[in-house]
């Protein structure tokens, strides 16, 4: 039984194995994806000798549920397994922020960090024609990275106003570093506007996505293009720590200052205890590996690195947090779930999430409320109800612990 | 370079690739039809969204996002 369980390998997480290891702890890490690093790393920086030589990496594995206390069940495309532990280390990342707009369920309109994903996983996007739009930093880095594997990148769609950004380059100048690649990403994308002020409002086509209309100040145009990249900034991935029944602020997963959560044994690092980008993340996941596997004189070193990063992200956070118009983005026939394809009317109709999932089915479907629950918080401002297991679709087999274990 | 087949086209994809990439390179633009008959494509391509569902080897709902293309795999599309 490995001392400390892992979950999530992006750079939260495998900066908390790295200090667990380095504390003399056994390490085992699950994650949800074919290789370690995360959504920013993917498998680039990783595989490295220490996390092949002295961690239990469980990759393509996903915990649907905590069967009993230090208990993990799992599920991989193969089968299932359980994992016991003794210190439990969530850092479980965050994912996009979708609101529903006409046209958001074509085809080939997708994230802007999600077409990023795609391109990595072997989509060939050379000469296609890719609007980027949405929120947050991450569009820059989105529009870069499609721009270097060949896209035509049309224009970057940015829904904050320019003041709002002007006081995040104030924020800019007390980290200079930050700054420096904020320039080096604007540099590699010279010639394409980035239009502030600016987001889709409806997007057009049969079979799949053909135009994309876009609204600034009082004007609106439409442009011919192949892909829409378009995610509105981040939201935690909160469910598992639901699940182990951890305490929420208003940003995340609520953590004292060794990022143990309201749940004993349970630390949390990274993107769920509220969005902070990648140096927050890796702070948090010294803390919480120091933390865990008692070294807390250790994790204490890093308290100072960590509350700067998090002023920061702080900071980023409200220059870009997403304008009240876009509450009114999706019309009443635009589906805001996607999987059992439930109309904004028809969810307007009900009082509360509960009354959705019971008379609409809303949130229900596959996804369970991952892409619907962040965008009718944000449109009608329900909180979402109390998650049960499993917290991800599972096969009846791994649920009766019937299927193949490997 | 591993092959494949799409609905039966034969694919071949870059080292590494996922089964995204195949069914996008086998000129396929749906992945499968929502319960009300819409066309539906990958949307987060990081195995929230469950839109990018497809059949390998018979194993139905399999995200292909996040499952690596193997020699010899069979993916249909529109399950």
């Amino acid at each position: 039984m490995p001392d400390v369980a892992v979950i999530g390998a992006g750079p939260a997480g495998l900066a908390a194995a790295a200090r667990a290891i380095d504390s003399g702890a056994s390490v085992a890490m699950v994650d949800d994806n074919p290789r370690p690093g995360g959504q920013i790393w993917r498998a680039s920086a990783y595989p490295k000798p220490w996390l092949r030589e002295k961690v239990e990496v469980i990759s393509g594995a996903r915990v649907f549920a905590a069967p009993e206390p230090s208990v993990l069940a799992l599920e991989t495309f193969h089968g299932e397994r359980r994992l016991e532990y003794k210190h439990l280390i969530l850092a479980t990342g965050a994912r996009e922020r979708f609101l529903p707009f006409p046209g958001w369920t074509l085809p080939n309109v997708m994230g802007a960090g999600g077409l990023q994903a795609l391109v990595k996983s072997g989509l060939p996007i050379k000469d296609k024609r890719v609007a980027v739009a949405g929120s947050g930093p991450l569009l820059l880095a989105v529009a870069k990275h499609l721009r270097d594997h060949g896209a035509r990148i049309l224009l970057i769609a940015e829904q904050t106003s320019s003041p709002a950004l002007l006081g995040f380059g104030v924020g800019l100048i007390a980290k200079p570093a930050k700054a420096i690649q904020a320039i080096g990403l604007r540099a590699g994308l010279l010639g394409v506007p980035y239009l502030t002020g600016c987001w889709p409002i409806s997007a057009q086509g049969s079979e799949k996505l053909q135009s994309v209309t876009f609204r600034r100040g009082t004007r609106t145009f439409t442009k011919t293009c192949d892909y829409l990249a378009c995610g509105f900034g981040l939201v935690p991935n909160l469910e598992l720590a639901s699940l182990f029944a951890c305490n929420m602020s208003a940003t995340g997963v609520a953590v004292d200052e060794y990022q143990q959560s309201s749940t004993p044994g349970v630390y949390c690092a990274g993107e769920i205890t509220g969005i902070g980008g990648l140096d927050l993340a890796l702070a948090e996941g010294e803390i919480a590996g120091f933390a865990a596997a008692g070294k807390p004189e250790a994790a204490r070193r890093l308290f100072a690195t960590r509350d700067s990063h998090r002023k920061f992200a702080d900071a980023l956070e409200s220059a870009f947090a997403p304008r009240a118009e876009l509450r009114s983005l999706a019309s009443e026939t635009t589906f805001v779930c996607r999987c059992e394809d439930v109309t904004l009317g028809h969810v307007r109709q009900c009082s509360n999430w509960r009354e959705a999932k019971l008379h609409t089915r809303c949130g229900m479907g596959p996804c369970q409320g991952r892409v619907c629950g962040p965008a009718v918080e944000f449109i009608l401002g329900w909180k979402p109800e109390s998650v049960r297991p499993p917290v991800f679709a599972a096969r009846i087999g791994s649920l009766t612990g019937t299927e193949k274990r490997r | 370079m591993p092959k494949l087949s799409v609905n039966g086209r034969p694919v071949e994809v870059p080292a590494g690739a996922m089964v995204s990439a195949a069914v996008a390179l086998s000129g396929e633009s749906r992945f499968r039809r929502s319960v009300t008959g819409e066309p539906r494509a990958p949307l987060c391509g990081m195995g929230i969204c469950f839109e990018c569902r497809v059949t390998i080897d018979g194993r139905q709902h399999a995200k292909s996002c996040q499952i690596p293309c193997e020699e010899g795999m069979e993916v249909r599309t529109d399950a």
